[in-house]
Order: C-alpha cells, then structure tokens, then sequence
C-alpha cells in the first residue's frame, strides 16, 4: 500500500464517521426534548458536517482521480464507506444520542490533539480546527451524561440501557491495519494504542460521576476498517444519497 | 395614579413613537395583543422548522446541507428570543407551549403545507421568508421595545435566508430538464399559500384594527400583500419562472401589480386545522415534547442534587 493509498483511507475513516455522525445527529433537529438542547445538538452536527466537508474535499485530492468531497460523500456505496460503527447507530431515545456523542467527542478529543501533530500540514490544520470546536462538544455532552446518569429514576435507567447498547462498538474506535502502520512510519497518522488510556480514563471518570457502569459483557464488535458495517447504514446512505443518484446529470 | 392617567401617558408615548418597556404600564388589552401575536410568532418559527427539517438528510449535497440546517438553527433561535420577549409579558414558556399543544394559539398557516421536493426548500426560503420579511421590517418599528428588538435582530438573519432560498430556485432554473420542472411546481404549490401569509383583506381582519391603533402593527396586509407581489414577480421572471397567477397584470398607474384572489376558503380550512399537515405539524411538536419531558424532569433533578450538596 502506497502512502497515498494509505492516506487516501484514512482520511475516508475520518471523514465518513463525521459526516455519519452529523447526519444522526440532524435527525434530532426540530424534534429535541427542549429548545436550546434542539439548537445545541444541530450545532454539533454542524461542526461534523464542516468536518466532514474538509476532509473529504481533501481525500479527493488526496485520490488525484478528480472526485469532490460531494461525489465521496453521495456516490460510494456501504462496502465503500468507512465510518466507526458507533456513528451510525440509531438515534434511540436522548440517553442513547448523548451517550453516543460522548464516547466519540472523546475518542475525538484525544485524537485530534495528538493528530495535530501530523507531518501532513493539512491533516494538522483540520486538526488544529476541529480540536476547538471538539472541546465545546465534549464539555457538552459529557455533563449531559452526568446529568442523565444522576437524575432521576428513569435517566439513569436509560442511560444504563444505552451503555448495554453501544458499549460494544467502541472497541473498534482502537483498532489498527496496514493503513495506520504505512501512515505512522511517516509521521502522518498517530498510534491508537496511546490514545485509548487517555479515552479509557475520561470515560471512567465521567462515568464515575454519572453514577453508571460499564456492562459485563465487554465483547466488542468490529468491521468499519474493512467497510462492513450494522444493517442501518444501508438506510442512512438511501436518504441521504436518494436526491443526487436519481438525478445523476444534475448539479445542485 | 388613576386609570385614566396611566391610558393619556401610554397614549402619549405611542404618539411620540416611544417604546413600552416591560415594566411600563400598558392596557390589558394590548399586553393580551401582544402576547398572541408574539407567541404565534414565537410558535411560527418552531414548527416552521419541520417542514425545512424534513429535507436536511436529504439535501443533496454538503453545502446545501450545511446551509439548510444552519438555517432551521436560526428559526429555532429565533423562537428563542421570541419567547423571552413573550416571557417579558409575564407568561411562561411552559404557558405559552401549553397553548400551542392545545391548539389555543396558532401559528403561520403556510408551514401546514407539505414539502414534497428539494425545490420547495428554495420556495421556502425565497416566498415564504421574503414574505415574512416584509411583516418583520415593519415589526421592527413596532411600539413594543422587546418585541421591536427581537425583530432587528432576526430580519439581518432572514434576508440572508431569502437569500439562500433563491439561490436554489437560480441553480434549479438553470438545470436540467427535471430540475426546472421541480423548480415551477414549487412556485406553483407555494405561490398562494404565501400570498395568504399576510392574512385576510384589510376589510375582513378582526384583529387588524387596534394592532394598527396601539402603533403594534404599521402597514395593513392588503399594503404588505401588494408590496410583495411587486417584489417578488421580477424575481420570478428573471430566473425564467411563471407565476401561477391568470390576472397578474402590471398597473401603470398604481405602479404595482393587479393580481388574482387567493382561495380564501382554503385558508379559512387550514386556518381551522384541515390544511395537509396540520395534524403532522402539531403531532411532531407534541411528540417532541412530550418525549423530551423525563430528560427535562432528569435536569431539573440534577440540579437539585447539586445545589443540596452545595448547601450540604
């Protein structure tokens, strides 16, 4: 695998999992359980979607075969995206949502601080960027899961009832292949293994505080680095990709 | 001091165009009129960004989806102000939410309507916010300080709204076959649901009369109506777009357009709960809310906690 290659995937990695994450996240909007939570959650979904937007208009030219960050994001099909598992898992109820976003905002965090650190100078800019905005979404959600945890009855409930539902795909979040060991050799990717203590103490300590556990069953689910993802991102990719596939001459 | 002298100062200050303040005595039934005006508007912006909402997985590329869903933020941001200024009244959101849920007070009748392609989402943006701009450039001079604030700051925010929405409709006109049919079919659909935005002629609106009075409103529908009609056909014409409209016809000497009755029945019937979403449209809000009430309940609990242990 060539550096560009490599790179090429990585950068799909990255910017298929904001992009999906981002669409999840705008389901919510107009729907949220109270007003200012409705306008916090569609501007983190913002934030992922400009993310998301950068990165892929990167990975194009990164691939030189002429694709705009519009045609990775509407024209590769499931088998081609690369997204982590956990970013297209279903809305559920806001425990779910808030739960999701908390365990990415600080898988982000961690990454994206060491990753501003990329010989690539503009993966460390989009870095450099996102980090600012990553602060303010993971200060965000995980006083929303401290506050769900240690609320009442019924939160903390749900919240244990989304532990047991995601818990599972964050394992792969870790996971390496050939494409981070070519990158790392040259300074561009950084090593996963130094960023899962840092995620594996700020889940703990929050989790701590929102008086929550992490289950029993610590079997981890894993396929995004291969592109086989869970059934919903099939759907995902319908909606999101219906309007420019059945217009294909079309611009917008 | 007496009734009738808190009247002649309240009276003084709208008829040298002072604000009321909050805390300024004012007639019940003009804080009563403001209060259902403000929170119908209030409500407006909420459940009008269901029917934008309902495109933003959907927009058909990054751009547009980043604009679109940066726009339903600003609507729902708007409702935030628009609410505390209600709040300033002395009523609460959970009051004025109330009454939405209830069908008590109302809201824009135009988001009852359904969005069936991308190309309403620019129909949206370019009719229904330019038709709502020309209502909000007035407000802005209303007679209510709160209210008048709100709306400056809100109308820098539409006009870039109308904006993004034209810019749809420009690329649509410009594109394919299919594109510029979807284009057209928009107009078509929304052209007099938006004309009916402004209300009812001036000579059957029941409310018109004091808001005008109370200095609360300072253009009549029918003037409001007409300026839009004016506005907004060239813009049409310009992007090779045909308003649906048989009488439309220049006036030379009004300097305006004459142009076609809206379907007054109809708007009575949406008005009245039957339009094509309105049981979607309120559904969507009560479901929300009501889904929305036990992580509510969890913060408010939350913070309870805290404080005990604070005085603990």
């Amino acid at each position: 695998m060539t550096t560009k290659e490599a790179l090429f995937k990585y950068l799909l990695r990255l910017g298929d999992t904001s992009m999906i994450l981002a669409q999840r996240n705008a389901e919510w909007c107009g729907h949220g359980p109270f007003l200012e939570e409705d306008l916090a959650l569609t501007n983190i979904s913002l934030d992922l979607l400009g993310q998301a937007n950068s990165i892929l208009q990167y990975a194009g030219q990164v691939e030189g075969k002429g694709r705009t960050e519009d045609d990775l994001a509407f024209h590769r099909t499931e088998r081609e995206y690369y997204n982590h598992l956990i970013a297209e898992q279903a809305n559920g109820d806001y425990a779910k949502t808030i739960l999701r976003q908390f365990f990415c905002d600080a898988f982000d965090f961690y990454f994206y601080s060491e990753l501003v650190k990329s010989k690539d100078e503009m993966l460390a800019a989009i870095s450099a960027k996102s980090i600012k905005e990553i602060t303010y979404h993971l200060r965000h959600s995980s006083s929303w899961v401290e506050r769900l945890g240690n609320g009442t009855d019924e939160s903390h409930s749900r919240m244990e009832k989304a532990m047991d539902e995601l818990w599972r795909f964050t394992g792969e979040m870790f996971e390496m292949n050939e494409v981070d060991s070519v990158l790392i050799k040259e300074g561009i990717a950084i090593d996963l293994n130094a960023v899962r203590p840092k995620w594996e103490n700020k889940v703990k300590e929050v989790l701590e505080k929102a008086t929550l556990k992490i289950p029993a069953n610590t079997f981890m689910q894993r396929g995004s680095r291969d592109a086989k993802h869970t059934e919903h991102l099939g759907f995902i990719l319908s909606e999101m990709q219906s309007l420019p596939r059945s217009l294909p001459d079309a611009k917008w | 001091m007496d009734i009738k002298q808190l009247e002649t100062n309240f009276d003084a200050k709208l008829s040298k165009n002072e604000n009321i303040e909050p805390k300024d005595w004012m007639p019940d039934n003009y804080r009563k009129h403001l209060i259902r005006q403000i929170s119908q508007h209030a409500h407006s912006e909420i459940v009008g960004m269901l029917p934008e909402g309902n495109w933003i997985t959907r927009a058909p590329s990054l751009r547009a989806k980043m604009i679109l869903l940066a726009k339903v933020q600003d609507e729902g941001g708007h409702g935030l102000y628009l609410y505390t200024a209600s709040e300033s009244l002395n009523i609460s959101r959970d009051d004025l939410l109330e009454q939405l849920h209830t069908g008590k007070a109302k809201y824009s009748s135009i988001f009852n309507y359904p969005t069936l392609t991308w190309a309403d989402i620019g129909a949206i943006g370019w009719l229904v916010d330019g038709a709502a701009i020309m209502n909000q450039v007035m407000l802005q001079r209303t007679s209510y300080g709160p209210y008048a604030r709100a709306m400056v700051r809100i109308c820098k925010e539409e006009s870039f709204h109308q904006r993004q929405g034209y810019e749809i409709m420009c690329k649509l006109s410009v594109g394919t076959k299919e594109q510029k049919e979807m284009a057209q079919d928009a107009l078509n659909r929304f052209w007099w649901p938006t004309l009916m935005m402004f209300g009812p002629p001036d000579a059957e609106s029941s409310n018109s009369e004091n808001a005008i009075k109370w200095k609360i409103k300072r253009e009549s529908n029918d003037q409001l109506r007409q300026r839009f009609v004016n506005q907004t056909v060239p813009q049409a014409e310009l992007i090779g777009l045909t308003i649906p409209d048989k009488n439309l016809k220049w006036n030379e000497a009004k300097n305006g357009y004459d142009f076609g009755e809206p379907d007054w029945t109809e708007f009575n019937n949406v008005i009245h709960g039957n339009g094509p979403c309105n049981k979607e449209r309120l559904g969507a809000r009560i479901k929300a809310h009501e889904q929305g009430r036990w992580v509510r309940e969890a913060a408010m609990a939350f913070a309870e906690k805290k404080k005990e242990r604070v005085a603990a």
